[in-house]
Parts: structure tokens; C-alpha cells; sequence
């Protein structure tokens, strides 16, 4: 569906990139950084307060506009997932949840089978479930089926900035799948963001990317303009691009009575 | 949910409007694309895109060797009765054509397949007319007993059954089920079959989804090319196998391309489908659904068939007969002429010849 | 009497409301989650709740995250 806003659990949204609010050199430039981003939707994890340590809420930084995208980064299982979805709810933080069901902490890639079990149950719960995949084609069929809002597929493993290593496999999703795709984690650089979004993604959450940039301010704005570029080129519909060798020999010349 | 929801969409698509709106750049456009929509291949389907055949059957080709390699699988069809209620006015076996109806005895199934199995065919399309009170379900049932001895692929061509019968079927050992709309179009698809249960269009329409949920492997459905604009039915049949493939992931769904053949009676096709037209038709198959299975029968001569082989034909069937049975012993009439009458060896070594490896046996049930 | 804080033991020498404790730790309030013995109790309970013997309590923050 070409649809210039983003509709996502009733939310219309104008900006098709999301952000995130990690491995920033201070919070103050959290602020900063998602004002020039012009995103609307930001993630950010929950975790224990280290009572010697206490930080301060990242909240507090996040301007009124953005909805917030809590998600369950630590959650090994889909029962762990579900708690801290349970508790990031109640903590106010509206009901969206982005779930991270991750036990592998090499390449930190998400167990796709704990987030399917996870997202069916959030979704009965009247939660709008954003759940970050590796990109499979069944299991985002799954996640269709049992109320996901959104397919969150990674585009590289987090944090690798590598840019878009499963490019066939989304391109599938794309294809096939009738929810937003947002591609997640492993965008480096504007880019892959505009490739994403050329390819026909819906959305892309950046945060690596902007958060370790030498100005992650001036990084915002150039994925912002990366997304939108990306996403008009990819309404504008690309010329033709010859990607098939010419005539080796006719096959088509037994009609002509050759 | 049934495939006609589909279908009400776009059965009444001003068809000359869009291809009188379709350019060059179009037709170019698509053949650069990895994933067609339907619109694509409605564009394939046009009158201007038959002059990018050539264009087409690179790309055709490709993708065929790329997803099949260069093998066929060959089979052979044999007629198990030709009695039938049906009054189709296309049909030689129809029930106002004269003439003594036939049916094989168990002892003769085994004979003709003993007969089939010499020549080195172990794929098999087993065949009837529409008689519900001569080729029972349980007379199909029990040819297909002694067949399973012979052949390790079985698939039926008969009349459309409810789930129940093709669960009853797959369990007998059958694994494919082959069931051609003949048209899309619901008046002319009424004005063809004059009388008869065949009359019933949705019933019909939905056999092939009732024989995917039944467990059939492998599902083959077409229509008969002639009874309607060509260009129409080539493009509802080809969303018919798309809608089929995306709901049963593990069925393999496959377009066969019967043309209008000689047969008595006189029945003239309302629509011509020439040559270029059928080339036409199996290249813009291939590119919308680049694993669908395309199968050719001997319908077509065999220079036709030769020339059709790269163009993304997986599916061929030799040294056929038409008439109920007919490999063990001749008899009575035929459903349709055959044009190409070249043996299974001779099949075989033009392929061979032609670089492609001929298969006989893709798979066994256990 | 022993508490479990984050994971951690703890004693406290008597019954505490649950809102006098978290202001004994001088954190700040707003925003901050707590599940009290597994189930996550809202600011208003804060006040209501006695913390005993055995209790666990877990104090959660949104922090950065991607």
C-alpha cells in the first residue's frame, strides 16, 4: 500500500524514521539530536536503578511529541519479554512495546521463535507489538498472524553499522508481508537508510549510527533527509534497470518461420 | 475464502482500456523487475509486449534453468473410462457424441500399466469423464491400488470432487491433482457446458483449493485456450496459481496450456491462439511466478514442443494416448487427436540432444 | 527483617511504607517502576504499601536504549 503517512497501532505519523536513545555521550544530546532528527517515534530500554549510581530518567529528554517505543532489551525469553512489557505499560509509557527476545550476546541476533510466542501474547493484552526479527518469511507470517503491528527485520546485527547484509530477505518481506516493515539495526550510514527506504521499507530505526557520530545532531538531520529521499525516490517509482544479459541466442526465432 | 473473492476484483477490468494505456516503457519497466505484481504481468499479456517475446524468453529461460535446472519431468496419461454426463460442447467425449463408451477393468489397469511402465514412464495422470455411477470414486480408488504398484507418481484428472474423496484419494496413494477451469468467464463457462454437473462453476473453480487442503502435493490447474479472449484467461488463471501458491506454501502448483484441438464434433474456438500467442502466454507465466511448474502435453506437435522446451516448459507428457487406455491394446475413440506421436525414447534422446535431462521419477512416497 | 532490592539482600530494621523507602535511597520519583513481589504497583499504591519480611522488590528506570 503507498500511503504517504505511516498509520502504526491508530498513530499517524509523518516521519519514517525511528530513533533510539542509546550509547549517546550525554543526555543532553539525546534532546538535541531527536529535535533535529524530526522523528516521532523513539525507543528506549528499561532497567534496574543502580541505587549507588541512579540515573536520571531518560525520559525526561525525550520531547512531548515523540511516542514512545519501549523496548524489552534484556529479555531472554518470550515470559521475560512479557514482564518488562507488562511493567514498561504500567510505568505510563502508553502501549507500545518494540520486544527484543535476545540470548545470544556475540551478535546479539533475536530468537525469532520467543518473539512470536511473546508478540501473541502482548497482542491479546492490547498492545501495539513492534517485534525485531531476524528477517524470515514464515515467521513474519506468524507474527501477522497473531497480531503483530509492525515487522521489525534487522537489517545487520546490531550495532554493526554494516548496512543492509539481508537486503534479498527484506525485499521478500516487503513483497510478501501486508504490515509496515521497519527495518532495524545494522544502518550505518543515511545511505542505507535511503536504500531501505527505496527498496520499499516503511520505516527504519537508526541509533548506533546517529548516537556514536562525531555530531550525532548534524548525523539526525542527515538521516532524516536519507529517509525521506529514500522514500519519495522509492514513489517515484525507479526508470528501467537492465539487469539481464542481452540474447545469447534467439529462442523466439521459430516464430518468425527461421 | 475461496479464489472468487479474487477473481470478482478483476473479472470485469476493462481489458482493452488497459492495454490500449500500456507503452514501451512499460513493457520495459517490467522485464527489469525482480517480482512482478499482477499489473506486471497483465502488461506481459499485452499486445504490445508480443513484441519483446524475444526479451522475454531470455529472461523466461533464466529463471526457468535457474529454478529448475535443465531437466523435464515426463509423464503419461492414461484413460481409465470415457463415460460421462456432461454435455460440453468442446468435448469429444461429451454425452450427446455417439459412440461406444468404454472402461478399463481392473485387470486391464494393470495391463495398460505394465504397457505405460515399459517405456519408462513411472509418472502417471489418470483419467476419467464424469460418471459418478461408472468411474466412481471407489473404482478410481481401486485403479489407483494396482497403480501405486507401478508408478511412483500419481496424479487424477476427473471430475471435481469434495475434500473428503481427495483426502480419501491421497491417502490411496494419489499425489497430484490436475483440474482445468476450462474458462473463467461464468457465461461463456455456462454457454459451453450445455448440460450436466459440470455446469456448476463454483464448484468447480473451488476444486483445486479442496484438493490443496486435502494434502495433494502437487496441484495443476489451466484453462482450455480458445473458449475465451486468451489474454484474459491467461491472466486469471496465472492469479488462480499465485493465490494458491501464497495460501498452500507446501503445494506445488503448476499452469498447463491445453489449446483447442480437433476433435468430433464441430466446435469452433471463440478466440485464436496462434503460436506466438501461446509462446506468449507460457513466458509471461514464467516471469510473474518464476517456481511455478508448466506442463505441455502432446497436444502440441512435436516441433511446437522442441521450440517450446527453453521457454520454461518443466512438465512434458510422450507418447500419449488418449483413448481409455490404449497402450496395452487400441480401442475405440479418443478424446482428442495427438500431434506429437514420437515415442517416450524418442522423447527422451531429443532431449538428451537438446541438453536437457529427462526425469522420470521426481520423488517416491513412502 | 530481609528484602530483596534488585536482586540484591537487604535488611531493614522495621516495616516500612514502600514510598518512604524509595525516598530513602534519594531517588527520584517520577517515572520510576516498581514491581512489588512480581506484580508492578502504580505511584498511588506507593503510599499504601507495607514492606515486610521476604518481600522482593524490583525499582526500574527507562534508560538509553536501541
Amino acid at each position: 500500500m503507498i500511503e504517504e503517512k505511516l498509520v502504526i497501532g491508530g498513530v499517524k505519523l509523518e516521519s519514517r524514521l525511528f530513533t533510539g536513545t542509546g550509547k549517546f555521550p550525554s543526555k543532553e544530546v539525546i534532546r538535541e539530536t531527536l529535535e533535529a532528527s524530526n522523528s516521532q517515534v523513539v525507543t528506549m530500554a528499561l532497567r534496574r536503578v543502580d541505587f549507588d549510581n541512579p540515573e536520571e530518567n531518560v525520559i525526561n529528554y525525550i520531547p512531548d511529541n515523540f511516542t514512545l517505543l519501549p523496548n524489552t532489551s534484556g529479555a531472554r525469553t518470550a515470559e521475560e519479554v512479557v514482564r518488562i512489557a507488562r511493567i514498561a505499560k504500567a510505568a505510563g509509557c502508553g502501549n507500545w512495546i518494540k520486544i527484543e527476545a535476545i540470548s545470544d550476546n556475540k551478535y546479539l541476533m533475536p530468537d525469532n521463535q520467543e518473539t512470536i510466542k511473546a508478540t501473541e501474547i502482548l497482542a491479546k493484552e492490547g498492545f501495539v507489538v513492534l517485534p525485531y526479527i531476524s528477517p524470515d518469511l514464515m515467521v513474519a507470517k506468524r507474527l501477522e498472524e497473531v497480531g503483530a503491528a509492525a515487522v521489525m527485520p534487522l537489517g545487520a546485527p546490531i550495532g554493526s553499522n554494516r548496512g543492509l547484509k539481508t537486503k534479498e530477505l527484506i525485499k521478500i518481506l516487503i513483497d510478501e508481508i501486508e504490515l509496515p516493515i521497519i527495518v532495524d539495526a545494522g544502518i550505518g550510514k543515511p545511505s542505507h537508510a535511503a536504500e531501505a527506504m527505496e527498496m520499499g521499507a516503511d520505516a527504519v530505526l537508526v541509533n548506533t549510527a546517529i548516537a556514536t557520530a562525531n555530531d550525532p545532531v548534524k548525523m539526525a538531520q542527515a538521516f532524516d533527509y536519507a529517509v525521506q529521499a529514500g522514500r519519495i525516490a522509492y514513489l517515484a517509482g525507479p526508470g528501467a534497470v537492465k539487469d539481464y544479459a542481452s540474447a545469447s541466442s534467439p529462442l523466439t526465432g521459430f516464430l518468425k518461420g527461421e | 475464502m475461496s479464489f472468487y473473492k479474487e477473481y470478482k476484483q478483476v473479472k470485469d477490468i476493462d481489458f482493452n482500456s488497459f492495454f490500449d494505456q500500456v507503452t514501451k516503457y512499460d513493457v520495459e519497466k517490467v522485464l527489469a523487475k525482480d517480482r512482478l505484481k499482477r499489473e506486471d504481468f497483465l502488461v506481459l499479456l499485452s499486445p504490445l509486449a508480443n513484441h519483446y517475446l524475444e526479451e522475454m524468453a531470455q529472461k523466461a529461460h533464466q529463471l526457468t534453468v535457474q529454478n529448475f535446472g535443465k531437466v523435464i519431468c515426463l509423464y503419461a496419461p492414461l484413460y481409465l473410462a470415457n463415460y460421462c454426463v456432461n454435455q460440453c460442447a468442446y468435448c469429444g467425449f461429451n454425452v450427446k457424441n455417439g459412440f461406444k463408451r468404454d472402461k478399463l477393468t481392473l485387470n486391464q489397469v494393470a495391463q495398460e500399466a505394465k504397457a505405460i511402465v515399459n517405456k519408462g514412464i513411472k509418472d502417471l495422470v489418470v483419467l476419467t469423464g464424469e460418471s459418478r455411477k461408472h468411474s466412481p470414486v471407489s473404482y478410481i480408488k481401486d485403479s489407483i491400488k494396482i497403480l501405486t504398484e507401478y508408478f511412483s507418481s500419481i496424479a487424477i484428472e476427473v471430475y471435481p470432487m469434495e475434500t473428503e474423496e481427495y483426502r480419501e484419494l491421497v491417502e490411496a496413494g494419489v499425489d497430484g491433482l490436475t483440474i482445468y477451469q476450462e474458462t473463467y468467464d461464468e457465461a461463456i463457462y455456462d454457454q459451453v457446458h450445455i448440460t450436466g454437473p459440470k455446469k456448476n462453476y463454483r464448484f468447480r473453480l473451488d476444486a483445486p483449493e479442496r484438493g490443496c487442503q486435502a494434502g495433494m502435493r502437487r496441484v495443476n490447474i489451466g484453462p482450455l485456450l480458445g473458449l475465451d479472449d486468451w489474454r484474459k484467461e491467461a491472466f486469471f488463471a496465472g492469479l488462480h496459481a499465485d493465490y494458491l501458491q501464497n495460501k498452500y506454501l507446501d503445494t506445488e502448483v503448476s499452469l498447463s496450456l491445453p489449446r483447442l484441438r480437433p476433435h468430433i464434433g464441430s466446435f469452433q474456438p471463440n478466440s485464436i491462439v496462434d503460436d506466438p500467442a501461446l509462446v506468449q502466454i507460457i513466458l509471461a507465466y514464467r516471469l510473474f511466478l518464476p517456481r511455478l511448474g508448466i506442463s505441455l502435453s502432446t497436444r502440441e506437435s512435436d516441433q511446437l514442443r522442441d521450440n517450446l522446451l527453453p521457454l520454461g516448459i518443466t512438465k512434458m507428457s510422450a507418447e500419449s494416448s488418449t483413448f481409455v487406455g490404449g497402450y496395452a491394446e487400441n480401442r475405440g475413440v479418443n478424446q482428442f487427436d495427438i500431434s506429437d506421436d514420437r515415442t517416450v525414447a524418442e522423447v527422451k534422446e531429443l532431449l538428451l540432444a537438446r541438453g536437457y535431462q529427462p526425469v522420470f521419477k521426481d520423488w517416491q512416497q513412502i | 527483617m530481609r528484602i530483596k532490592v534488585n536482586g540484591q539482600e537487604e535488611s531493614l530494621e522495621q516495616e516500612i511504607k514502600l514510598i518512604e523507602f524509595l525516598e530513602s535511597k534519594g531517588l527520584e520519583l517520577d517515572r520510576l517502576v516498581i514491581e512489588y513481589n512480581k506484580r508492578v504497583v502504580s505511584g498511588e499504591e506507593w503510599d499504601d504499601i507495607i514492606l515486610k519480611d521476604q518481600d522482593s522488590l524490583e525499582v526500574l528506570r527507562f534508560v538509553g536504549g536501541g
